[in-house]
């Protein structure tokens, strides 16, 4: 063009054109653009070459490096295995008692029961294991199955049912229904009689009454124990104290009496769900919140 | 136009009413009854009012003037359709900080919500913005009216019709489950024929020009028509399972369905909301400025090479999966190369206001619009870089990704079709100026600083969520529960939330001013204020 017209504030050439009052100045490419543009693409190529890239009839490049997203996390699990392989080793030969004296394998097996309990115990547990409505709290020293490492071991590895199950091993909470035996009036004073033994405000002579069909008829003793304190081999849990699966108000108690709703834990070493050594870890960790205690 | 024409119309509206009544008689589903239900009520209101127009003896349009009454229509739809997305972005927002808001009622789960949001602010928001805007610069920089007389209104409603569609679907659980692309097979087929009417439209313009170039703007638009066209018929090849339900099942399955899916799902991205918008900013900055557009040159350049190389970064989304490495190579490397094509646009939107930078001051609208370019271009660094594969094994799956979408669509696509419709409203109503530029100053700090607060909690989220999950302790077993990163990331969903109710509330004046000017009022006081500035 002879004459080309120009912008007047910056002085550069436009090409000519213009629609609804726009114009297009002729400002060549930014140096600084073209260049980074160039070395995107260089480096682009450079990576085509180093990793799989292009994809021929069959199969494709494998780059120069030889590596790909699978050979990465075969190495990546090789090295994590490699690195537990020693304790694990050791622990399959121990039992959870054995492994608890040694202090490197004990706080190996901490950490690793830990990482378990995340994955596989926080849904009805609680990621701080502070349980809830119908799941125990297992930070306290109040334990239904008992609190060693043995029974722990064993309430992990064979769960806990209310009916007759495949695992003969597996623990049976068996409360019966009183609904049907016992009157309303005699469960009401067996109510009583649980808010006394817990320590709460009752009615002195309901609970005496209760008292007597405790010991008695009910036969609430022999799982509860004498005193309410328990009964771990039974599964029966301390009602001597404040701590309460299904709640401790009267109304709850009166319907727990009546209609009891029944523990249920999976068997996580049944058919081999979890491996022994995860359940043994799970074990040594939760034993470590509060376990140790009656 | 002529009485024939106009019969032969609504012979296919009576026609289209019909089928709607056989599809509800054979419903085999409540779902596709409703949806056969809206459909046949669409039809009858548009054939009763296009008997109205016809028998009443209106004047035929002009022919030699613009086609803008669609254009405010489509407008009116912006900035309608932007509230609604906006609050129930909020509402989403809200619900995944505070989970009881779900009400444990299907209607108002986050999973039925969640799509309606994506889509009422792309599609209904955005997707109007593009259709308006387009309608009205592809006409003013080729000097010709719409091409296909009311086909434009057809494109309107029909589109109209088709979030109706989506959305009711979704709240009644009809989705096929493709992020960006729920709706099932029939509304998928009654877009594909509304789209295709859109195209003929605007290439219809395009051919009938009345100058010798096409002005760039429209190269962005056109690209984004034909690409979403191409898209939308490869991501919805789906089988129904029955002519008259809703449910339909993918050609493909595993890794290559994935693929299909990333492959639309990102240049949904790439040509919708960068493409697209891109046209946007090519009409409205300079005109905005008053200045002419700083390169040329580089506009070809850099919407070639955007073109040529966002088709092939969709695998990123994808890194560390099935897919095969090579696909994955494909798609980080392409998504690394589109850094300085994307930021072509950038230079060019911020560049063409070289010499009018003190405009910035006095000027809102354009303020919002060159902060909108400013997002753009943050938002096309940060992606490239979330590509990278190992930076991807930290951000996929988390919150970052959450806040690289936003900022690019609050920043990039809201702030841009904002500024577009307050240029846009006093023009085509023919206002002297917007009620109130005071107005658009609040809208623009609310929405600044409503993204800012979006966007950096989600990093600060993300990026934390990324190190959680993958935290080892020393004797290399993971620290953190699914749920402890969940707990961790409550404060963040706050924040979070009450940046998208800062946004709204801008959303919400903005609906306020628009109608404001549309009545034709100004804000006492403001007036004044501007001529004692001029």
């Amino acid at each position: 063009m002879a004459n080309p017209e120009r912008d007047e504030v910056t002085g550069t050439e436009t090409t000519g054109h213009e629609w609804d009052g726009i114009r297009e100045l002729n400002t060549p490419l930014p140096r600084w653009w073209v260049w980074t543009f160039i070395a995107t693409i260089v480096w682009g190529l450079g990576y085509v070459i180093a990793y799989p890239a292009i994809p021929l009839i069959h199969t494709n490049t494998k780059g120069l490096l030889g590596t790909s997203g699978r050979t990465e996390l075969v190495a990546e699990m090789k090295a994590a295995k490699a690195q537990k392989a020693k304790f694990l080793g050791k622990m399959s030969k121990l039992s959870v008692e054995e492994i608890a004296k040694d202090p490197e394998l004990r706080e190996f097996a901490t950490h690793a029961g830990a990482a378990a309990f995340k994955v596989n115990c926080v849904q009805c547990h609680g990621s701080g294991a502070q349980g809830g409505y119908g799941y125990p709290n297992l930070n306290d020293d109040d334990w239904i199955w008992g609190g060693k490492l043995e029974d722990i071991y064993t309430t992990i590895k064979d769960g806990v049912r209310y009916e007759p199950d495949a695992n003969e091993d597996t623990r049976t909470s068996d409360m019966p229904a009183f609904g049907g035996d016992l009157e309303p009036a005699q469960i009401d004073a067996l109510a009583e009689y649980v808010l006394k033994l817990s320590g709460q405000k009752h009615d002195e002579a309901k609970a005496a009454e209760g008292d007597k069909l405790f010991h008695g008829d009910a036969g609430c003793n022999g799982c509860h124990g004498e005193k309410g304190e328990g009964v771990q081999e039974a599964g029966g849990p301390r009602l001597a104290d404040r701590i309460w699966l299904y709640k401790g108000d009267k109304a709850s108690i009166v319907s727990q009496i009546t209609k009891p709703k029944l523990g249920v834990m999976p068997a996580w070493g049944y058919k081999h769900r979890l491996d022994d050594n995860t359940i043994k870890a799970l074990t040594i960790y939760v034993h470590s919140l509060g376990g140790g205690a009656s | 136009m002529g009485v024939t024409v106009r019969l032969a119309q609504m012979a296919v509206l009576a026609v289209l009413a019909l089928v709607a009544i056989f599809m509800w008689s054979q419903a085999v589903d409540t779902a596709y009854a409703i949806h056969a239900g809206i459909f046949f009520i669409a039809a009858v209101l548009g054939l009763i009012y296009m008997a109205k127009n016809t028998f009443s003896g209106q004047a035929a349009a002009d022919q030699t003037e613009y086609m803008d009454d669609v254009v405010r229509a489509g407008i009116i739809a912006t900035v309608f359709w932007g509230v609604i997305g906006f609050t129930v972005g909020v509402y989403i927002a809200s619900e995944l900080a505070f989970p009881v808001l779900n009400w444990d009622f299907p209607l108002t789960n986050f999973g039925r919500l969640r799509p309606v949001h994506t889509s009422a602010v792309i599609f209904a928001f955005g997707g109007n913005g593009l259709i308006a805007t387009s309608f009205y610069v592809v006409q003013r920089t080729n000097k010709t009216r719409l091409a296909f007389g009311n086909l434009a209104w057809f494109v309107f409603w029909g589109y109209q019709l088709f979030i109706v569609l989506a959305a009711t679907g979704y709240v009644m659980g009809v989705t096929q489950g493709r992020e960006y692309a729920e709706p099932e097979w029939y509304v998928d087929l009654w877009l594909t024929i509304v789209w295709v009417a859109y195209f003929l439209v605007f290439f219809g313009t395009l051919v009938k020009r009345k100058v010798s170039h096409i002005y760039v703007a429209n190269w962005f638009y056109l690209s984004f028509i034909v690409t979403i066209a191409m898209l939308h018929l490869g991501n919805n090849m789906a089988v129904p399972v029955s002519f008259f339900g809703i449910k339909s099942y993918s050609l493909f399955s595993g890794a290559p369905d994935a693929i299909t899916q990333w492959w639309y799902g990102h240049n949904a991205v790439g040509f919708f909301l960068t493409a697209g918008f891109l046209g946007m900013m090519y009409y409205f900055v300079p005109k905005r400025a008053n200045r002419p557009v700083y390169s040329y040159r580089l506009s070809i350049v850099h919407f070639w090479a955007l073109i040529f190389t966002y088709i092939w970064a969709g695998p990123h989304h994808l890194h560390y999966t099935a897919l095969p490495d090579w696909v994955q190579t494909l798609g980080m490397v392409m998504s690394v190369i589109l850094w300085m094509p994307s930021w072509g646009g950038m230079i060019n939107g911020l560049m063409t206001l070289s010499g009018a930078w003190d405009k910035l001051r006095t000027d809102p609208i354009l303020r919002m619009m060159v902060i909108s370019v400013a997002f753009y271009g943050m938002s096309t660094f940060e992606g490239p870089m979330m590509a990278i594969r190992s930076v991807n094994a930290l951000s996929h799956y988390t919150d970052w990704t959450v806040g690289h979408v936003h900022s690019g669509a609050l920043g990039w696509v809201g702030m841009i079709t904002m500024g577009s419709v307050y240029y846009i409203v006093p023009k085509l109503w023919n206002r002297e100026r917007l009620y109130s530029e005071t107005l658009v100053s609040w809208h623009f700090w609310l929405a600044t600083l409503g993204i800012v607060l979006y966007a950096s909690s989600m990093w600060v989220s993300g990026i934390m969520q990324g190190l959680m999950w993958r935290e080892y302790d020393a004797q290399g077993f993971l620290v953190y529960s699914f749920a402890e990163t969940v707990e961790a990331m409550h404060p963040y969903y706050v924040i979070r939330a009450l940046g998208g109710g800062f946004y709204l509330v801008g959303g919400l004046l903005m609906a306020f001013n628009v109608w404001q000017t549309i009545k034709g009022n100004v804000r006492s006081g403001e007036a004044i204020a501007a001529e004692a500035r001029a």
